[in-house]
């Protein structure tokens, strides 16, 4: 075999996963380019799209880490609002927005970090324990606010509400904030030691112990770093609406957690692809607009965002299963 | 001589079993010392809290004349010693370079890795551990090698850090003749580097062929020690375990 096809065979390799997922979105886009050409070509339908689409990529990087540490949190979706609740109580208190903001994300990694204790020193399983975190926090939302929404339209006259969703170049700013975001995770899992012990703990948490690395800390960082990302997206969601709302975010959950497994990261654990991650958010962020696009009923919507994921599921199984 | 480590009076039970009754344990610097036992007699155990897996219960763990607390698996990597275990404590879904740098890896500041160092080095090493018949790259998953190349891999890491003492807990269980015979060359190699090794075999042939001293474990506790000097052949170390664990 010539040093040029082994290269090229080892690139596949290796990136067997993103590939897959860049497939899986380019496939669904050409579907929805030849069932509706022109609603795809008309460029306010990608710029609604790029609207949301960075406040699901701060929630599903980091569940990349945290899946590959083997181990799932669904409380996210509810630390989300939490966060954003939070910052808008202590915006409407009249605090700097920066501050609030501050203090917003601050919340969601203490309430990831407790999350991850909960789990680790508890010694419970991941997907129960943050189940009942999920509907704990979300109940506490609605409690407390009594279930009314908080708007606050004169963030949209400081300096940091342009800087954070305001346009540059015709482009939402968060999508900028997004990318700066996704780049900086994606050196932090494949280059950073924290990324790398992650990896590890997912693989095989006896070695990793046996080793020194000390594994509950890195799950319980992994779970903060989830519980950071929630609070992110929350925040950007409560600018770009100028409204809290006691529901915000609960619709996330699931499409969220769908990313993450298109997008080719496996649930065993050990293995994960934050390339993939963007991949599975555009496939998720386009799936709702182009089902509706192609002139389906929004009753569809569902039936095929399901059969989508299936799908792409399924294609993944041909990267190979684990490697024991 | 002076000792590496010392282990007194050190006790360890899990849910009411006493794997482990106030045993105590020392080794000196450029030995290789033989640990043997019956199944169940606490080796592992005894190896496990040596190197900081487990917490003793009770008991002194003291490095070079100073007492330790807190011991664990991290401050035993610190203080020069590395481990072989029985399972090898490799992840199969990374790579070579990533297991044998794992829990100890070359960093930039702010935590970054040194990525063409790692590999560098971790390519040197597999060539020079010789497991490997044919070219491995050292970035694939340890998952795709042999049985003998995970047990390279796993000795791989346990030299890289020039350790003062190699733990090798079994080292030789499922390997073919040769990759066995490799493992011996190490341990000579080790040794004559001046550094220590601490041997946990089930083929006490292969205990005594390459051990200076012996410790017998039975049921969590010392029960004999002796030097190769004072016995005659493996057979006779045989007779001297059999002796000391049925007075036991």
């Amino acid at each position: 075999m010539s040093k040029k096809e082994n290269t090229f065979k080892n690139l596949i390799g290796k990136n067997g996963r993103a590939l897959g997922s860049l497939g899986y979105f380019i496939i669904l886009m050409l579907v929805f380019l030849i069932g509706a050409p022109e609603v795809m070509m008309r460029p306010n339908l990608h710029q609604s799209v790029f609207v949301m689409l960075p406040v699901i990529m701060f929630m599903v990087i980091p569940l990349v880490f945290l899946v590959t540490a083997g181990e799932i949190d669904l409380s996210f979706a509810s630390t989300f609002g939490l966060s954003a609740y939070i910052f808008a109580l202590l915006l409407k208190a009249g605090l700097d927005p920066l501050l609030c903001i501050l203090i917003g994300i601050l919340s969601g990694a203490v309430v990831g970090i407790l999350m991850g204790c909960l789990v680790v020193y508890g010694r419970l399983s991941s997907l129960v324990a943050s189940l009942g975190a999920l509907f704990f926090i979300r109940g506490f939302l609605f409690v407390a606010s009594d279930s009314k929404s908080i708007s606050f339209m004169e963030i949209s006259d400081h300096w940091i509400y342009d800087v954070l969703v305001g346009k540059l170049f015709g482009v939402p700013m968060q999508v900028y904030w997004a990318a700066l975001f996704t780049i900086f995770s994606y050196y932090l899992y494949r280059k950073h030691v924290f990324g790398i012990h992650i990896h590890h703990v997912g693989d095989n948490p006896d070695s990793a112990a046996q080793m020194g690395i000390n594994v509950n800390w890195v799950r319980i960082s992994a779970f903060m770093y989830v519980g950071l990302g929630a609070a992110l997206a929350g925040i950007f969601s409560c600018l770009i609406n100028f409204t809290w709302w006691p529901t915000q975010g609960f619709g996330y959950l699931l499409l969220a957690l769908a990313a993450v497994f298109i997008g080719g990261t496996p649930t065993w654990g050990g293995v994960g692809t934050i390339v993939g991650a963007v991949f599975g958010v555009g496939v998720i962020a386009y799936m709702e607009v182009g089902v509706v696009a192609m002139g389906m009923s929004g009753v569809w919507r569902q039936f095929f965002n399901g059969l989508i994921i299936i799908l792409a599921i399924l294609g993944h199984r041909f990267h190979g299963g684990r490697v024991r | 001589m002076s000792a590496i480590i010392e282990l007194k009076n050190v006790s360890k039970s899990f849910g009411g079993i006493t794997a482990l009754k106030k045993a105590s344990i020392k080794v000196d610097v450029g030995e290789v010392v033989g640990l043997i036992g019956d199944n169940g007699a606490g080796k592992s155990t005894l190896i496990k809290t040596l190197v900081g897996v487990h917490a003793p219960d009770d008991g002194q763990i003291i490095i070079r004349g100073n007492e330790v607390k807190n011991w664990n698996a991290s401050k035993a990597r610190e203080a020069g010693i590395e481990t072989v275990f029985q399972d090898r404590a490799l992840c199969p879904q990374q790579s070579i370079v990533w297991n044998i740098f794992m829990g100890k890896e070359l960093k930039h500041r702010f935590g970054f890795i040194r990525e063409k160092e790692q590999v560098r080095e971790a390519n040197k090493l597999i060539r020079e551990i010789g497991f490997t018949s044919k070219l491995i790259d050292a970035e694939s998953p340890v998952g795709n090698l042999s049985g003998g190349e995970r047990q390279g891999v796993a000795i791989a890491r346990a030299i890289y850090n020039n350790a003062e003492l190699i733990v090798l807990d079994e080292p030789t269980t499922a390997l073919s003749l040769i990759e066995t015979q490799k493992v011996f060359d190490f341990v000579d190699n080790v040794k004559k580097s001046g550094r220590s090794v601490l041997f946990i075999g089930h083929n006490i042939y292969h205990v005594y062929d390459i051990s200076d001293r012996f410790i017998v474990l039975d049921r969590g506790e010392v029960v004999h020690q002796l030097n190769k000097n004072d016995i005659e052949g493996p057979e006779a170390l045989m007779k001297v375990m059999k002796d000391a664990v049925s007075k036991h």
